[in-house]
């Protein structure tokens, strides 16, 4: 036990004396879950939109009063004719053109139908894609304001979306996600770096050499790791809920057990991936590779997965992070407790099993 | 005492496929020996050693060191071997003091044994005075008694040494070779690979290995005879040239 302690002294020293693994460990985590929480958002705040009114009734009148009541947009312009839009869209300011149809109001009475053409500036698609649904989704609370009043059966069908970001707060979906890559990175990068290292080094022959098992040497190395991490978990909580004021539904043991099995899986894959590269560089490099941009692209952190193609939906499911993210968003934004996600955790027990497994297998021959 | 032996090897072969890297040499070193372990590139010297130091199964054959067996002892051998590879293997990012700390640590020894020994080595390398210092920023002569001292630290029973002077100066490569025989006096058996003839000729008897096979073993001074030559350098390129 002595000498386990003075391993995981020494791998401390070498984390804090080096700045590029420091940064990693603590910088990174909190520059991203600020960078996602501020800078990177769907929201969107005062865009300047253009209308088109050839109407002029009650009801139009009402429409764009709310729209620029709301803080989402701000009215800058008010044209006469069709043929403007094109040049208010190329100047570049008026992200968006409300077009309401002659006689919007009579019509809504009479036909229980009217039209708006919400045109946007689709340079940017998801501004515009974001403005659409923020437009719907105040058409639609005018016409339920309106239908309680006076009896109109008809109804435009919100985009899910609205429903799911209800608080309009974009980072409350991406902590799930930042916290998986920080974790994944981390875990699996950090170690499988630092074996690799001592490999490079020629200390991993002088520590098989030693009295130490094989088995000890990778515990000694791994245990800094699954502390930092555990802290580091601790720290992207802690940030989104007092500075986003992300409210944390579920139970915060049953958060933390998961990110520790998660963090485990992670080191687990580190191991593997040390096994099978030489270089600190190859370790590097297959860690972004092979882990990194699956997690972004395929975990569904920002990506929907149903929204996939079949073939990657299939891929998706052996992605460990894509799991952990339906586990903590479970338990962070629905507050669902572990009767709701033990299939998950299971198939993350299963893959750690698994990935230890296979590197014990592959160390074995390494040493044969 | 002195004909006492520390390694017996028999037939020992490591065939990699069809490919027989180290091919059933026979040899032993005796207590307090320093024994020379020559051979070109690739003749299969470090992976013989990896065999002796239990971090490589053998194919077939035998071996035992320090009387332990290689195929069922290894963790034996480990305990009272010291190892020092070609490449420097000391940690740069800790300093002097830490490094012995760490090595002598793993190696189970206490924390005073480790400041005893640590002091008196230190005070010997002439080091004792930079002991705070890392490890990095010292000149690789240093680095390398630094490494040498540290792999005597636990005081094995025979010390392998895998090419450790590579790229040092003469005058450091002089002062490695005092180290080398000071331990052997005080017992310690020494099992070393060079590239450097010189070299060889500082051991009490050397064997030279040519495609996974011992072709020569003996005293430097006898091997001379033998070949009818006056420098180690020309022993090792009859054998060499012989075989091609």
């Amino acid at each position: 036990m002595k000498r386990f302690i003075g391993f995981i002294r020494k791998e401390f020293y070498h984390i804090f004396r080096d700045r590029r693994s420091l940064f990693i460990l603590f910088g990174m985590p909190i520059a991203q879950i600020l960078l996602f929480g501020f800078a990177i958002t769907n929201e969107i705040n005062n865009v300047n939109i253009a209308i088109l009114d050839h109407s002029k009734d009650t009801s139009t009148l009402e429409i764009i009063n709310k729209i620029s009541n709301s803080k989402y947009f701000s009215i800058k312009q008010i044209i006469s004719r069709e043929a403007e839009i094109e040049s208010v869209f190329q100047k570049g300011k008026i992200k968006a053109v409300l077009n309401f149809e002659k006689d919007f109001g009579r019509n809504l009475i009479k036909k229980k139908s009217a039209q708006i053409q919400i045109i946007t500036d689709a340079t940017d698609p998801n501004t515009a894609n974001s403005i659409t649904n923020y437009i719907n989704a105040i058409l639609q609370n005018y016409l339920q304001e309106k239908n309680k009043s006076i009896q109109l059966d008809y109804q435009i069908i919100p985009q899910t979306r609205m429903v799911y970001n209800q608080e309009l707060k974009s980072v409350f979906l991406f902590v799930p996600g930042v916290m998986t890559i920080i974790l994944m990175l981390v875990s699996a990068m950090m170690t499988s770096i630092s074996i690799t290292r001592e490999k490079e080094l020629g200390t991993m022959e002088i520590l098989l050499v030693s009295p130490l098992k094989p088995f000890q040497v990778i515990i000694g190395k791994v245990v800094p790791y699954i502390f930092l991490s555990i802290i580091n978990a601790a720290v992207i909580v802690l940030l989104s809920i007092f500075i986003f004021k992300m409210p944390v539904e579920g139970s915060l043991i049953l958060l933390g057990a998961e990110s520790v099995l998660f963090i485990i899986t992670s080191l687990a894959l580190g191991i593997l991936i040390s096994t099978i590269s030489d270089t600190q560089q190859s370790a590097m490099m297959i860690s972004l590779m092979g882990l990194m941009l699956p997690v972004i692209l395929l975990s569904g952190f920002i990506f929907p997965i149903s929204s996939m193609p079949a073939p990657l939906q299939v891929i998706s499911n052996i992605i460990p992070a894509k799991w952990f993210i339906i586990i903590i968003k479970g338990i962070m934004l629905k507050g669902v407790g572990l009767a709701f996600v033990w299939k998950e955790t299971l198939i993350l027990i299963g893959m750690t099993v698994f990935f230890i497994a296979v590197s014990v297998k592959k160390y074995k021959i390494r040493l044969d | 005492m002195k004909n006492e032996n520390v390694i017996e090897v028999e037939n020992l072969t490591k065939a990699f496929g069809a490919f027989k890297a180290v091919n059933a040499i026979s040899f032993e070193v005796k207590k307090g020996e320093i024994f020379g372990f020559l051979g070109a590139n690739g003749a299969g010297k470090t992976t013989a050693i990896k065999m002796l130091i239990g971090i490589s199964h053998p194919t077939s054959g035998k071996a035992k060191v320090v009387d332990f067996d290689v195929y069922t002892q290894p963790e034996a051998i480990k305990r009272n071997i010291g190892y020092m590879s070609q490449r420097f293997a000391l940690y740069d990012d800790l300093t002097v003091q830490e490094n012995i700390n760490f090595f002598g640590g793993i190696y189970g020894l206490s924390r005073k044994a480790i400041r005893q020994k640590s002091k008196d080595s230190l005070v010997e390398l002439g080091m004792h005075e930079i002991s705070s210092k890392l490890v990095g920023s010292l000149p690789l002569g240093w680095k390398q008694k630094l490494s040498f001292s540290v792999a005597l630290l636990h005081e094995p029973k025979i010390v392998f040494l895998d090419e450790p002077t590579g790229g040092v100066d003469p005058i450091t490569r002089r002062q490695f070779w005092e180290m080398i025989y000071k331990a052997a006096d005080q017992g310690t058996t020494i099992f070393v690979t060079t590239h450097y003839m010189d070299e060889a000729e500082y051991c009490d008897r050397v064997s030279i290995m040519v495609e996974g096979k011992i072709e020569a073993l003996d005293t430097p001074k006898n091997l001379k005879q033998q070949f009818k030559v006056a420098s180690m350098n020309e022993v090792f390129l009859k054998l060499a040239r012989n075989i091609e």
